[in-house]
């Protein structure tokens, strides 16, 4: 093991995978000249000469072309800048990229990836610090995944460029400096399987991204009031890994669901749902969902606090979920 | 319609009898398909939405005939000329206007798209405006890969004035991207006018303000639509990068098969398809020059029908999908995979 960071982990990841192949190629805003707004570009250019570019700032251009490119041969990877600007190509990713296999009867591969730094950060406010998987959950066809951790990134990162299928990479921008333990060896992480980051009995959180860490540090606290958590990291947001969650449930009997994206029509809904589908007749405790508030993110620190999740709400739905009081 | 001309090279001359039929034989399929789609429509026999090409085919076949299958082009809603002339196979696009199985889609897409990879045609588009950047990104394969493929976007005057026209004009330029721009310029968006939603009166002066060459052909004039694409496909194979063709056609029928044509009179139609037939004027002018004559055209025309009649049994005779291949085509891996995904 070695310990890198976030940003690093990604961008070892875009090495490997572009010295292995060389049809992959990556775009988007100020990835050559600044190295990309959190360094996870850096010295990428110098070493793939004509495969690291630098776009206009064209939205609808950077994602729609990734389809072009992606359907005649090669392996794009769009960066994003911000994930909020997805909106800007929404029809290129909801009616060209997702459809376009399906609509033409799986004529073609469509190796491409959408790398989208999201989340909340440093009063960044409210069309920079958006999670905004919610958008894209309703749409079939993406795969969406978002890694919690350097090892987590490097190896999904790994997986999505190699996927024949779209991928959008939410990867929070909190967590681009954050180091962590990362494999010296080649590896992968797949997608479409979550992964147990703890152990527990008592109640299921399901959880993901930047998120992870907060849930395990709640974790942490919990055990000292005496329950046991088992926190559940995502990984692949859809398609969403739905056995691993159920399996943890029927154990624990117990759910609460941990986001930073807004609560409302999130991919906690979702969860719940299929939860309670899959085992109602498990379940002691109404499913918790714990996120942003139905609000924008604000400015203002006190404001962009309130509104988002902390631990404290992780806390007490799970201790809800107990029938504790607090 | 007055526009100033440029004189390209003419690379027709030097085309070979053969190659000079094939032009017109292009055309003629067309027609045939999309006359007889029209009647199907009407009859109940495809549902959806159809829009046809009627009168707008020299440009799809000059355009084309500097094509080869290697080369990309993205289409349109109105896009079954598109894919004739791009080599697609008639019986698999009927298949497909009918939902059958052994469609290009599998039918799964039906007539806004059909598209068949195997010969570079990558699709066509629901979404007007919707092909610019997925022409831009074939470029970007072409730029990456170092090969002398092209890509060329059709799209109409409609399209013109979504933003995605913007972004696409701008990358191609800067990037010197090996994408033609063919603008179908036939005067209408479904009901509105091309002037009247339209800040230039030639749509190739929007060229300009992209630092790109911008010319406009009279598009029912198949020679001119051949040798204005001949430079400008070639121009771009060498590296020199994009241009805009505009080609100024006329929209013959309704928006869509079924359009009551309210905005217009009956006459301003008859008038255009009399005086300005694509196929009658270049096959008028073919039997001028002793290339054809009328004995050799319906012979073409005969068997154009007949290639549509057949690919319209062949149609018949194949299997509506299951109720189950709906959960197929999603996704690389299969539905078993990830149940999760599709149920
Ligand atoms: C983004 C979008 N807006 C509107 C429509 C509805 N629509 C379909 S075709 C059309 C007119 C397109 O006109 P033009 O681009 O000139 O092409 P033409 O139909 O004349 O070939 C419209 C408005 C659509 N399909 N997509």
């Amino acid at each position: 093991m070695k310990t890198i960071t976030f940003s690093q982990a990604t961008l070892e990841a875009m090495r490997e995978e572009m010295q292995r192949d060389p049809t992959v190629f990556v775009y988007g805003e100020d990835i050559v000249r600044q190295g990309g707004i959190f360094g996870q570009f850096k010295g990428l250019p110098e070493e793939f000469p004509g495969r690291v570019r630098d776009v206009p700032i064209s939205e609808t251009m950077i994602v729609g072309a990734a389809l072009g490119a992606a359907l005649t041969g090669t392996r794009p990877v769009a960066d994003m800048h911000f994930a909020d600007f997805i909106g800007v190509a929404f029809d290129e990713l909801v009616n060209q990229i997702a459809k376009n296999r399906y609509m033409f009867g799986g004529q073609a591969n469509i190796p491409l990836v959408i790398r989208a730094p999201d989340g909340i950060i440093n009063s960044a406010a409210a069309q920079h610090s958006q999670s905004v998987e919610g958008w894209v959950q309703n749409i079939p066809g993406l795969i969406v995944v978002a890694p919690s951790s350097p090892a987590t990134a490097k190896g999904l990162l790994k997986s999505s460029i190699r996927q024949n299928d779209p991928v959008i990479f939410f990867e929070h921008k909190v967590l681009y400096p954050q180091k962590g333990p990362v494999p010296e060896e080649e590896y992968l992480t797949p997608i479409g399987r979550a992964e147990v980051r703890k152990p527990g009995k008592d109640v299921t959180i399901v959880t993901y991204s930047i998120m992870v860490q907060k849930c395990e540090e709640a974790a942490m606290e919990l055990e000292k009031e005496g329950i046991s958590v088992e926190v559940i990291d995502l990984l692949t947001l859809k398609p969403l890994d739905m056995q691993t969650v159920v399996d943890s449930v029927k154990k624990t009997h117990r759910c609460v669901i941990v986001h930073e994206a807004v609560v409302t029509g999130g991919l906690g809904a979702e969860i719940a749902s299929q939860v309670q589908e899959k085992a109602f007749f498990y379940l002691d405790a109404p499913v918790m969902r714990v996120g942003a508030k139905n609000l924008p993110i604000a400015f203002s620190s006190v404001l962009e606090k309130f509104i988002a999740a902390n631990q404290d709400d992780i806390k007490r739905a799970v201790r809800s979920v107990l029938y504790r009081e607090g | 319609m007055p526009f100033q001309k440029k004189e390209f090279p003419d690379k027709f001359a030097a085309l070979s009898k053969e190659d000079k039929v094939g032009l017109l034989r292009t055309m003629v399929r067309i027609r045939a398909f999309e006359s007889r789609v029209e009647e199907l429509f009407l009859n109940r026999r495809i549902p959806g939405f159809v829009h046809l090409y009627i009168g707008e085919e020299a440009i799809a076949s000059g355009v084309m005939a500097n094509l080869s299958k290697n080369d990309w082009i993205t289409s349109t809603h109105r896009g079954h000329g598109h894919a004739i002339a791009k080599g697609a196979q008639i019986h698999r696009m009927m298949a497909e206007l009918f939902g059958k199985t052994t469609g290009y889609c599998k039918g799964k897409g039906g007539s806004m798209h059909i598209a068949d990879f195997s010969v570079g045609m990558l699709g066509a588009n629901g979404v007007v405006g919707g092909g610019y950047n997925i022409a831009v990104g074939a470029g970007m394969s072409s730029m990456i890969k170092k090969t002398d493929q092209v890509a060329v976007c059709f799209f109409g005057d409609g399209a013109s004035n979504r933003g995605t026209f913007h972004e696409a004009m701008n990358i191609a330029s800067v990037w010197k991207l090996p994408v033609i721009f063919v603008n179908e310029n036939n005067q209408w968006a479904s009901t509105t006018p091309t002037s009247f939603a339209t800040s230039v009166a030639r749509i190739a002066d929007r060229a300009k303000g992209y630092g790109m060459e911008g010319y406009t052909v009279d598009g029912n004039n198949v020679i001119e639509v051949y040798n204005a694409a001949a430079a400008l496909v070639e121009a771009a194979r060498k590296g020199k990068g994009p241009a805009l063709l505009e080609c100024l056609t006329y929209r013959i029928k309704g928006h869509y098969v079924g359009d009551p044509e309210k905005y217009r009179t009956k006459e301003e139609v008859q008038k255009h398809f009399t005086e300005n037939d694509p196929i009658i004027r270049y096959a008028d002018w073919m039997k001028g020059k002793g290339l054809i004559d009328d004995a050799a055209l319906a012979t073409m025309k005969a068997e154009a029908e007949k290639e549509v009649a057949d690919g319209e049994k062949f149609a018949e005779d194949s299997p509506l999908p299951e109720k189950e291949d709906a959960y197929n085509d999603l996704f690389s891996f299969s539905p078993s995979e990830f149940p999760e995904v599709v149920k």
